[in-house]
């Protein structure tokens, strides 16, 4: 059976497309016809289908992702910023980092293990099509209620997926987050973040420039997976016959996936890749039109020569299919044998499938004839935008209204400190990152339960260049690599990621800037000054106005907070549709912000580190228990406002924090946030089983489990607390001396004293007696 | 004299190769890297066989690996003598390819498990344990799915009646018989152990132990003596 070809579509302009069936919009078909001056041909409209998808296009966020750009704060160290696959930034002595975040929800919830399996390796192959090497890899979780009988089945599904996956990788996961909502049920969410290494001078991007240059497909082959996964599944809303879906779902070979880093970075070192893009969401459609947008304006394709696991697979199957594990190339074309015998060592296929031309053209060919010609731009760049209409939510005022105020203060704070650390979002959650290598590369700092992940930078993580490429060097070990534009450094990276869906429920504009900060304080703790940020924004339907009103209301707080706070958005992603009937998950905007340290050795770990150490709680706590774990756990109530969001403070608390580890005058320092210093205090107890006394002036209910935002727990030696009050003096960071570290219990004067066995016992038994 | 020489082993799925050879590195040795695929040990002193997945190991962990090129190799040196250090996935590729008895199977738990793990040296009079003192508990991170050691009554009873237990754990972690994590050959030059020293040689990273050193001080004393 011939495909239907550009010629056959002259000749029958009045053929009916299944347009509907594939996601698409009368107005939006009707545009494709005019760009076309005629019908789309099947695989043309695969193509548009799938690009002008909301997944793809970001048509309905677009208007307001904008501000990320025009409120950017000036930033010297933004290297590449969005649009890219990944956001780079200047990390110091030669070298950048590269990260991103992106949601695998809805995948993760049809078929657990693969779609968290997947969303890992497709986030690895964003960072690996900048030419870094990827060194780590951490996950936002959001699942339904713990002991919901779903939770069961998606919860160990998703944490295999991403423990396979990661493990054969050689990625160490550093941190990220468990959360549980009864929200969640039916849309969990799954939020990968990866970050890669690079040297400054080795950037590359998602072009095909060059006329006469060729384009190569290498990696795994294509198969009928993932068809319609990015219209079909990520942009349409769950109904019950969802399990129908099933075989959207893309299936995962880790082993592939190492092969494919391992062959990029020699490729890379060889200096023989012109422009590449990964295959992600949308195929063959999105890689091809993308670098042709990007380079000299045109690209022949024989999608014929395309390799295939399934002969079977028609060309609009090919264009569509999601098949993982696959990265497309530009190559010089004398650079070809170099490349080709590159891949043959990691035993990669690699085809030629066309190449490069200047007639602002994509056109492909299949048995000979035309079935796609398109001007690329028009797919990948100009797709339709939705000023899609929004309102606040009819209940906002009344959720806004129904405060915290009423509801009964514990008379006994020493079991509400056990009920909070024992409940399954502040339990420990070892259970999951057990199940995580955080070692691998020897070069992980700090890793989960730690505030934020930090990572060594080593002369031997990223891609180096050789003086020539060549067989001879192609069969060499690839520790045999020379590092002649490596430097010695002591720096190091850290990152976090946060999020709040039940504050951003009460205000998404202050929930997403709390998002931002809290990740933001995560890092500073750590002794690394905060640098830039991706964001994963999960919301329910866009079609929604009550959604794209805390769309609207998110974006632009996130927008404004990176300003004041100086850190950039260098990229992440959109992620709509998660609902069930209409139903929307609370809005959960998750923050990622990537920080730098000087000297690594200077990391300030978490928690009390030892005997006779002075405990301050910097910071203004207030009573503010909207949104609260409190009001979570023990009143199953979520309304009034969120915590106050105050940059200004946060921004001092930080710059305090970095300096004073860089001084050396903390020996610990936690983040305080949900649970507050309740919380806080029994974490700090736990990391090292060492135990403290402290004294509350005030409240004692208010000064344990407040919420305020802009505070941190810190350990200070006695001889030290001077310099270091100094220091917060000078910067108007209130600094309140709480008590001093030791023994076996955490004693907070005249209100409760529980031993620490006993805090370890409450907390670590949770999940394990929920997931076995 | 010249620096002792490790060769480090790199299958295509090999995950902690670049450790290993930093901790040769740290020691004062030389790594060298030895590529599955070559008929070549390039005259190393000792071979540090790492963790990772080798081909995929969709099979059975270690299954492919015995019959890769360099394998044809390393083999026959391993009988005539060269020390060689397995872990993790090198410890399952001895197995797999009868240079030490027994197989490594799926963890008790099911899960896969990355954890800092107490240790106790059971036999100190190997190539690679000798820095250590007999008995002596050290913590080393483990990071493996199929952990589990089994082997028949017969040949546990011989390794155990014969001092051939070099590791084992203090807690069980994957359900190993008599909480084997590592053993010897006769010779006590052919070593293989789940656990992971390069992960445990420097204060700044990996585990909160500098204990997995000894291995790499054991095989240097015994390479520069030798």
């Amino acid at each position: 059976m011939s495909a239907d070809s550009v010629k056959r579509a002259h000749s029958t302009p009045d053929e009916p497309m299944p347009f509907a069936e594939l996601g698409m919009k009368q107005d939006e078909y009707d545009r494709v016809k005019e760009i076309l001056g005629r019908r789309p041909t099947g695989s043309e409209l695969a193509i548009y289908s799938v690009m002008w998808s909301e997944h793809c296009s970001y048509k309905s966020s677009k208007v307001h992702l904008r501000q990320f750009a025009t409120k950017a704060p000036k930033s010297e160290a933004l290297l590449v910023g969005m649009g890219e696959n990944a956001g780079v930034v200047d990390i110091g002595d030669g070298w950048a980092a590269t990260f991103k975040i992106e949601s695998h929800n809805h995948p993760s919830y049809v078929e657990p293990h693969q779609g968290a399996a997947t969303g890992v390796g497709g986030i690895v192959r964003d960072i690996m099509s900048m030419g870094a090497r990827p060194i780590a890899v951490m996950d936002a979780l959001r699942f339904g209620a713990a002991d919901a009988p779903d939770t069961r089945r998606v919860l160990p599904g998703v944490v295999e997926g991403i423990s396979h996956y990661g493990n054969c990788l050689g990625l160490p996961n550093i941190g990220g987050e468990v959360v549980f909502d009864p929200c969640y049920i039916g849309n969990p969410l799954v939020n990968a973040l990866c970050v890669g290494l690079l040297r400054k001078d080795q950037i590359k991007l998602a072009t095909a420039p060059g006329p006469g240059n060729k384009v190569v497909l290498f990696g795994a082959s294509t198969g009928p997976d993932g068809i319609g996964g990015a219209s079909v599944l990520a942009s349409a809303t769950f109904e019950d016959e969802s399990h129908a879906k099933r075989p959207a779902v893309q299936v995962g070979d880790p082993f592939m996936e190492k092969l494919l880093i391992e062959c990029c970075l020699e490729l890379y070192a060889a200096d023989v890749v012109v422009g590449i893009q990964d295959l992600g969401a949308a195929g063959v459609s999105c890689a091809t039109t993308e670098l042709a947008a990007k380079g000299t304006g045109g690209m022949n394709v024989d999608l014929n020569l395309v390799p295939l696991r399934d002969p079977s697979l028609r060309p609009e199957e090919i264009l569509m299919s999601e098949s993982q594990e696959r990265m497309m190339a530009v190559v010089r074309p004398e650079d070809i044998p170099a490349f080709m015998a590159i891949c043959e060592k990691w035993d990669v296929p690699a085809t030629v499938i066309g190449e490069v031309t200047d007639t602002g053209r994509l056109v492909m060919t299949w048995d000979g004839e035309v079935i796609v010609d398109i001007p690329p731009g028009t797919a990948a760049d100009e797709g339709p935008v939705y000023e899609r209409p929004y309102q606040e939510p009819a209940g906002q005022a009344a959720l806004n209204a129904d405060t915290p105020d009423r509801l009964e203060r514990p008379a006994d704070l020493r079991a509400t400190l056990l009920r909070l650390l024992g409940s399954p979002n502040l339990a420990g959650k070892e259970w999951v990152t057990s199940q995580y290598d955080r070692y691998v590369r020897s070069n992980t700092v700090l890793a989960q339960p730690a505030d934020a992940g930090m990572l060594r930078i080593s002369e031997v993580m990223a891609p180096v260049r050789r003086s020539s490429a060549g067989e001879s060097e192609a069969n060499e070990g690839r520790s045999g690599r020379t590092h002649e534009h490596a430097e010695p450094t002591t720096r190091g990276i850290a990152l976090a990621t946060d999020g709040n869906g039940r504050y951003a429920k009460l205000d998404p504009y202050a929930g997403a800037q709390l998002a931002l900060a809290e990740a933001y304080r995560n890092v500073a703790v750590t002794g690394a000054k905060p640098l830039a940020v991706t964001n994963c924004l999960n919301f329910g339907s866009p079609e929604d106005p009550e959604v794209m009103w805390q769309f609207a209301e998110a974006t632009r707080g996130l927008a404004d907070a990176c300003r004041t706070l100086g850190v950039p958005v260098t990229g992440g992603n959109v992620s709509f549709y998660n609902q069930t009937g209409s139903a929307a998950i609370h809005p959960t905007p998750v923050v990622g912000v990537l920080g730098v340290i000087d000297d690594v050795a200077r990391r300030v770990p978490s928690g009390f580190t030892g005997e006779g150490l002075r405990v301050a709680l910097l910071g203004d706590t207030r009573e503010e228990f909207g949104g609260s774990e409190w009001a979570h756990v023990v009143h199953g109530h979520l309304g009034g406002l969120p915590p106050q969001a105050d940059l200004a403070a946060e921004q001092a608390l930080a710059t305090v924090l970095v300096e004073a580890a860089r001084h050396g005058l903390l020996e610990g320092s936690h983040d305080l946030s949900d649970g507050g210093l309740a919380i806080a205090l029994a974490e700090a107890c736990l990391a090292r089983g060492v135990g403290a006394t402290v004294t509350l002036n005030d409240d004692p209910f208010i000064g344990l489990f407040s919420e305020s935002a802009a505070r941190a727990l810190v350990t200070v030696r006695p001889e030290a607390f001077e310099d270091f009050a100094a220091l917060c003096a000078e910067h108007e960071v209130p600094c309140y001396g709480l008590g001093v570290t030791g023994g076996d219990a955490l004693v907070v004067e005249g209100v409760l004293e529980v031993p620490v066995s006993e805090l370890r016992e409450t907390h670590t038994g949770t999940l394990p007696a929920l997931f076995g | 004299m010249s620096a002792a020489r490790v060769g480090v082993v790199t299958f295509p799925g090999t995950l902690d190769d670049q450790d290993a050879a930093k901790a040769v590195h740290l020691v004062g040795a030389q790594a060298v890297p030895l590529w599955h695929a070559d008929h070549d040990l390039k005259g190393v002193d000792a071979v540090f066989l790492p963790g990772g997945f080798s081909y995929g190991d969709y099979l059975r962990c270690g299954a492919i690996s015995r019959f890769a090129p360099l394998m044809d190799e390393l083999i026959p040196a391993a009988r005539a003598g060269l020390p060689v250090l397995g872990t993790c996935n090198g410890f399952q590729i001895l197995c797999e390819a009868h240079l030490l008895p027994g197989a490594l199977t799926r963890n008790a738990s099911l899960h896969y498990v990355c954890r800092d793990q107490p240790l106790r040296v059971e036999q100190n009079a190997t190539a690679w344990t000798s820095a250590f003192g007999q008995g002596q508990e050290i913590v080393l991170p483990i990071k493996h799915g199929e952990g589990r050691y089994v082997a028949s009554a017969d040949t546990i009873a011989e390794l155990e009646a014969t001092g051939r237990v070099a590791l084992r754990y203090v807690g069980n972690p994957n359900g190993s018989t008599n909480d084997i994590a590592g053993i010897t050959n006769e010779a006590g030059n052919v070593v293989g152990i789940m656990p992971h020293p390069e992960h445990a040689v420097e204060e700044l990273v990996g585990a909160p132990s500098t204990d997995g050193l000894g291995f790499f001080t054991s095989i240097l004393k015994k390479l520069v003596n030798a």
